[in-house]
């Protein structure tokens, strides 16, 4: 698209310096890349606006006017109706319940599948045992495997447990499913830690768990907040799970949120609906503004493999 | 296993260390929980799907084996088929135009621009949410009456039709709308730190050749960015099969059966149907179609070379 203009630029360089200065800023190149930049940014902003926009207006003005216009009068009386009136079916008190399920799915799950995976990740980088390769390997192309194959087995062994449509049942399979993740993470954070350190604590007499607790994890601080956060983010965001492992009184709140958006019943309020779509969408996005670089590391370490 | 290791280790002197047995079963008690999620969740959960799949479970999973008949009546099913259609339109689409865009986006950041921190910003907070919300905020802009539609047609320009989401032929597109949106900015970053992989003297030596900035990019970088495409199709790939949450939310399938895609097949014959063996079959067909993704990608990043 750009051809002809951003190919003539290098080779005038390559001629050599003549003249004045160009004036940097206004080169068609620079136009057409912040043009492209800026539409894209466009596409992908307008969305959060529009939801913003939509949750602070009344529903008359809604009808009357234009998604992307602001409000003329702000309300907050959507957010307010989304957190503690929304209706599912016949229970009416909002999206507050799925949100204390969700915070008491989150907690244990994070703090479960951040030990585990840790430890995990220390077995297997410092005190690799016969086999411990192999498991690993099936944990990773497990990571592949699409959830619905192992869905009904899980339900049996939940069953068989006594812990299906419990919460705690949503919590294993939350750490199940999150260890191949953090245990790549982990362990390729600990494989990178000198071994001189390992071999020190090991003359000194330390052992297995006294190197990992006095050793490993005041070095791994950073790790654990890029382990924290791909879990914050991958358990709020779940769906597929919460709707298969609880029952209504216990949905998460993604499913519940879906369920008040796409109910056929009643009259569409979009402005309850973008309020309580943005109060789903809120976890995450704070964690993802507030911990920046760390979020992108998180991702990267997960995507480009170690 | 431990006790053989650790008459191994009381033979083998002085360069092993000398606590072999404790340390291996340290370890060994450590990685339960790992071992346990590999072999009975993973292997076993995937194992029993294939069997059951040969079997005519259907309101309850029983081992009456019927061969290949659940096989035979999913591809004889008419939603199966439109399953199928639509997520390799959905697919294609989706691959392509993510790692068009994921590369382009990663491009133009890497030149050097004004307010890059800002820009990725805006580029990846999508990806921070989840399925459902996308679903449902696209849901809203791509509402016929109040949307995005209604808005240009505001504008004056009355004749403007833009409804994916009630259109059997466009459904979807409308979805792939908000899969972009949501998954493109990861696949941007990826690319991203791919470039900034790249030597620097790369891009004096094209300079010094004379090659046009978007003729280096195609035929000396990109090339150079194999393992980092390499990766972002497997991403991709694999996040394209699972497809199901933004169906759920964006559509619930419609209009018709217009945007069914796999993933809803299985959940529908497992949970909502009563079909269990339809759905075992079903979801066996899922995991083929990773295999097939993922197999030629194994083969090349680990056939090779031999990797710790």
């Amino acid at each position: 698209m750009a051809n002809s203009d951003t190919m003539a630029a290098p080779a005038a360089l390559a001629a050599g310096p003549r003249g004045p200065k160009p004036k940097r800023r206004m080169t068609r190149g620079n136009i057409i890349v912040y043009g492209t930049l800026f539409i894209f940014a466009l596409y992908y902003a307008l969305p959060l606006y529009v939801m913003v926009v939509t949750s602070l207006k009344g529903m008359p003005e809604i009808r009357m006017g234009n998604i992307f216009a602001p409000p003329m009068e702000v309300t907050f009386e959507p957010w307010v109706k989304a957190w503690s009136q929304a209706c599912t079916g016949i229970n009416c008190d909002g999206l507050s319940r799925g949100f204390w399920n969700s915070v008491r799915i989150l907690i244990p799950s994070l703090f479960l599948s951040v030990a585990v995976a840790s430890v995990n990740g220390y077995a297997l980088s410092m005190w690799k045992f016969k086999g411990s390769e192999v498991f690993f390997g099936i944990l990773m192309i497990g990571a592949f495997i699409p959830y619905q194959v192992m869905l009904y087995p899980i339900v049996i062994l939940l069953r068989e447990a006594g812990l299906y449509g419990s919460l705690t049942g949503l919590v294993l399979v939350h750490v199940a499913f999150g260890m191949p993740i953090n245990t790549l993470l982990f362990r390729n954070y600990f494989a990178s830690i000198p071994e001189e350190l390992f071999k020190a604590a090991r003359v000194d007499g330390a052992g297995f768990w006294a190197i990992f607790f006095k050793i490993m994890l005041p070095m791994s601080l950073p790790i654990f907040v890029v382990s924290l956060i791909i879990q914050v983010t991958g358990i709020w965001n779940d769906f597929l799970f919460g709707a298969s492992f609880t029952g209504p009184d216990l949905y998460p709140m993604t499913v519940q949120l879906n369920n008040i958006v796409n109910s056929v019943q009643g009259v569409k309020e979009y402005n309850v609906n973008m309020a309580a779509t943005l109060l789903t969408g809120l976890v995450p996005l704070t964690i993802y503004f507030v911990s920046g670089k760390l979020f992108v590391r998180g991702i990267a370490a997960g995507a480009v493999k170690g | 296993m431990a006790l053989s290791e650790a008459t191994d280790a009381g033979r083998a002197g002085p360069t092993k260390k000398p606590t072999r047995l404790f340390k291996n079963m340290a370890s060994k008690i450590a990685a339960v929980p790992m071992v346990f999620t590999a072999l009975v969740i993973f292997v076993g959960g995937t194992v029993w799907t294939i069997v059951y799949s040969f079997t005519s479970s259907g309101l309850l999973p029983r081992l009456k084996w019927v061969g290949l008949d659940q096989y035979e009546r999913l591809w004889n099913s008419r939603k199966w088929l439109v399953s199928i259609e639509n997520l390799a339109i959905y697919g294609i689409c989706s691959l392509i135009l993510t790692l068009v865009i994921g590369f382009t986006l990663a491009a133009l950041l890497d030149r050097k621009v004004r307010g890059e921190g800002a820009l990725r910003t805006i580029f990846l907070y999508p990806f921070a949410l989840s399925f459902i919300v996308t679903g449902l905020i696209w849901q809203w802009i791509l509402n016929p009456d109040l949307g995005l539609q209604s808005v240009v047609r505001g504008m004056g320009w009355e004749s403007f039709t833009f409804d994916p989401l009630n259109n059997a032929s466009l459904v979807m597109f409308g979805l792939l709308i908000a899969g972009l949106w949501q998954g493109t900015g990861l696949i941007m970053c990826i690319m991203l730190a791919g470039l900034r992989g790249i030597d620097e003297d790369i891009w004096k030596a094209a300079r010094v050749d004379g090659i046009g900035t978007v003729k280096t990019y195609i035929r000396v970088i990109i090339p150079m960015m194999r393992p980092v495409f390499v990766t972002s199709l497997v991403l991709i790939g694999s996040g394209i099969v699972k497809l199901y949450d933004l169906v759920v939310a964006q559509t619930s399938g419609g209009p018709g059966l217009s945007s069914q895609v796999p993933a809803m097949y299985v959940m529908t014959s497992m949970f909502g149907g009563q079909n269990l063996g339809q759905g075992f079959a079903a979801s066996t067909m899922m995991l083929v179609s990773v295999v097939i993704i993922l197999v030629p990608w194994a083969i090349l990043e680990f056939g090779g070379k031999k990797r710790g």
